[in-house]
C-alpha cells in the first residue's frame, strides 16, 4: 500500500516536471527560432559565398594553365586540411584582428564557412565537369564558342546539374558546422540554447529542441534541392533504375 | 600568294606527333569549292587527327591550312572566326545532352553568331527540315536514335552557313539499319553542292558521291584520284587490297541498307 502510494508521488511529479519543461520550451521558442534564422542566414551566406568561389575554382583547376591550377590545388589543401573550429579561431582572433578588420561574429563566420565550403565545393563541381565527355567540349570550339562561351553555355548547365545531389550534401553538412560558430559567439540556434539551458539548469529538454530545429533544417533544405534535381532533370536520362 | 579562288580549303604539309610516335608526316590536299572528297584508309592512321588539324582543334606541329585563300594557321585573326565557317561532324555526335534537338541548332547562332533568338529559331528548324527531323525539335539528345543524333548534329553544323564541313567517321557509330538515313542526309548535301571532307569506311557511298578519294596510310597519302581510278586501277596493291578487304567489310552499297 505505501509502496504504490510513494509511486505515485513520483509519478505527479513527473508530470509536473513535463508539464515544467513545456512550459520552458515553450517561451523559450521564440529566441531559439530567432536563432535558427540566424543559422539560415549563415548557411545561406557560406553556401553562396562557396558556390561563387566554388564555381571558378572547379572550371580553373580543370582547365586553366598549371600555376593557377596548382594554386587552387593549395587552398583545397588548406582549407579541407584543418579543422573547422581552428579555421575559426585563426581568422577571427588571427587574421581578421591582423588586418585591423574589426568584423561581427556573423559576418566573420559567413567568410570562414564559405571560404571553406568553396574548398569543397569546387571539388564537387570539378568531379562534374570531368565526368562530362570531352566530347562537349571539342562540339561547342568546333561551331566558333571561345573557351568561356563553351564553359558558361555547355560545359556548365550540365555539370552543374550533376552536382546537385552533392551539393545537398555540402548543404547538410555546412548546416551543421555552423553549430560550431557558437564558439565565436554567433547568436545561432546552439548558442541561444546553452543560454537557456545554462539559466534553467536544464540542458536535455533545450537541446533535444535545438536538435529538432536542425533535423528539420536538414529535412527541409535536401527535400528542396531534391525538387529542384527533379524539376532540372534532362528529359529521356535515366540514372540508375530500381528494377534493375 | 596567288591561290586559286575556286579551291575553299588548301592543306598543306600537315605534321603531328603524340609524344614520339608520328600520326601526320607531311599531308596536303586541295578541296575545291561544291567538292566532296573523302579520306579513307586503316584505323590508326591519323584521319581524325587531320580532320582536327584542319579546324585547330589539334594544332599540327607543322604545315599549313586555308580557308579560302585565308591562312587558318598562324592567324592573326581568332581562330574561332575560322571556326565557325568550317562545319563538324563527329563519330559520337556530342550533341549538347541537356539541350533539345532545336536547342542544338540553334545555341551556335545566338551565341557566336550573335543573332536574334527568333530568327535563330526559324533557322534552325529550317535546318532541322533538311534532315528530316522537324517534328523531333523539341526531344531531348537522349531521347533520339543514334541516327537522329547524327541528323542533328549535320543541321547544327549546317546552321552556321559554313564553307566546309568536315565528317569524321559519321557512321561509324551506328546500327546498321540507321546508317542510311545519315548518308542520305550527307549525299544530299552534296547535291545541293557543299563542299565536303569526310573520314569513312563506306565504300559504297564513297563510291557513289565522292569526287575523290585519298588513301591515307601511316601518316601519308599514298594514293589519291577518282573513284573509279582508285576501285578500278589502283597505283598500288596496297590500296586495292586495303579497299578489297573494307569492301568486303563494310559493304559495297549503301543504297542495300
Amino acid at each position: 500500500m505505501f509502496f504504490t502510494f510513494l509511486h505515485l508521488i513520483i509519478l505527479i511529479k513527473r508530470d509536473i516536471i513535463m508539464i515544467e519543461n513545456f512550459l520552458m520550451i515553450y517561451q523559450a521558442l521564440p529566441y531559439l527560432l530567432k536563432g535558427s534564422l540566424i543559422t539560415i542566414g549563415l548557411v545561406g551566406g557560406a553556401l553562396f559565398l562557396g558556390f561563387i568561389v566554388g564555381v571558378p575554382m572547379a572550371v580553373g583547376q580543370v582547365y586553366a594553365n598549371k600555376f593557377i591550377a596548382n594554386s587552387i590545388s593549395f587552398y583545397v589543401w588548406f582549407f579541407r586540411g584543418l579543422p573547422v573550429l581552428v579555421l575559426l579561431f585563426l581568422f577571427y582572433f588571427g587574421l581578421f584582428s591582423l588586418l585591423g578588420l574589426n568584423l561581427p561574429a556573423f559576418t566573420a563566420a559567413i567568410l570562414v564557412l564559405g571560404l571553406r565550403s568553396a574548398a569543397y565545393q569546387s571539388q564537387i563541381f570539378r568531379g562534374s565537369i570531368q565526368s562530362l565527355g570531352e566530347g562537349q567540349m571539342l562540339a561547342a570550339r568546333s561551331l566558333g564558342m571561345s573557351k568561356f562561351q563553351a564553359i558558361w553555355n555547355i560545359i556548365l548547365p550540365q555539370a552543374l546539374r550533376i552536382s546537385i545531389p552533392g551539393w545537398s550534401n555540402e548543404y547538410s553538412i555546412i548546416l551543421k558546422d555552423s553549430a560550431v560558430t557558437y564558439a565565436i559567439g554567433v547568436m545561432e540556434i546552439l548558442t541561444r540554447g546553452n543560454f537557456i539551458a545554462t539559466r534553467t539548469y536544464k540542458p536535455m529538454p533545450v537541446f533535444l529542441t535545438c536538435a529538432l530545429i536542425f533535423l528539420i533544417l536538414t529535412y527541409g533544405g535536401v527535400k528542396v534541392l531534391d525538387l529542384l534535381e527533379k524539376k532540372l532533370r534532362i528529359p529521356g536520362y535515366v540514372f540508375g533504375r530500381r528494377e534493375i | 600568294m596567288q591561290r586559286d579562288k575556286d579551291i575553299v580549303l588548301e592543306v598543306e604539309d600537315i605534321h603531328k606527333k603524340y609524344r614520339e610516335e608520328k600520326i601526320l608526316k607531311g599531308v596536303s590536299f586541295k578541296v575545291k569549292k561544291g567538292e566532296t572528297k573523302v579520306i579513307i584508309g586503316p584505323s590508326g592512321t591519323g584521319k581524325s587527327t587531320l580532320l582536327r588539324c584542319i579546324n585547330q582543334l589539334t594544332i599540327p606541329d607543322r604545315g599549313r591550312v586555308w580557308l579560302e585563300g585565308e591562312e587558318v594557321t598562324h592567324t592573326k585573326k581568332s581562330i574561332n572566326q575560322f571556326r565557325q565557317k568550317i562545319g563538324m561532324v563527329f563519330q559520337d555526335f556530342n550533341l549538347f545532352d541537356h539541350l533539345t534537338a532545336l536547342g542544338n541548332v540553334e545555341i551556335g547562332l545566338i551565341k557566336v553568331k550573335g543573332m536574334d533568338k527568333n530568327k535563330a529559331r526559324q533557322k534552325a528548324m529550317e535546318e532541322l527540315r533538311q534532315v528530316g527531323l522537324e517534328n523531333q525539335a523539341y526531344l531531348y539528345p537522349a531521347q533520339l536514335s543514334g541516327g537522329q543524333k547524327q541528323r542533328v548534329s549535320i543541321a547544327r553544323a549546317l546552321a552556321m552557313d559554313p564553307k566546309v564541313i568536315l565528317f569524321d567517321e559519321p557512321t561509324s557509330a551506328l546500327d546498321p539499319e540507321l546508317i542510311g538515313e545519315v548518308l542520305e542526309a550527307i549525299k544530299n548535301l552534296a547535291i545541293q553542292g557543299m563542299t565536303m571532307v569526310l573520314v569513312t569506311h563506306e565504300m559504297g557511298f564513297a563510291r557513289s558521291v565522292a569526287n575523290e578519294i585519298i588513301f591515307i596510310e601511316n601518316g601519308k597519302i599514298l594514293e589519291s584520284g577518282s573513284p573509279y581510278k582508285l576501285f578500278n586501277n589502283p597505283k598500288y596493291e596496297r590500296t586495292r587490297r586495303f579497299l578489297k578487304k573494307i569492301t568486303e567489310l563494310y559493304g559495297e552499297s549503301s543504297e542495300k541498307r
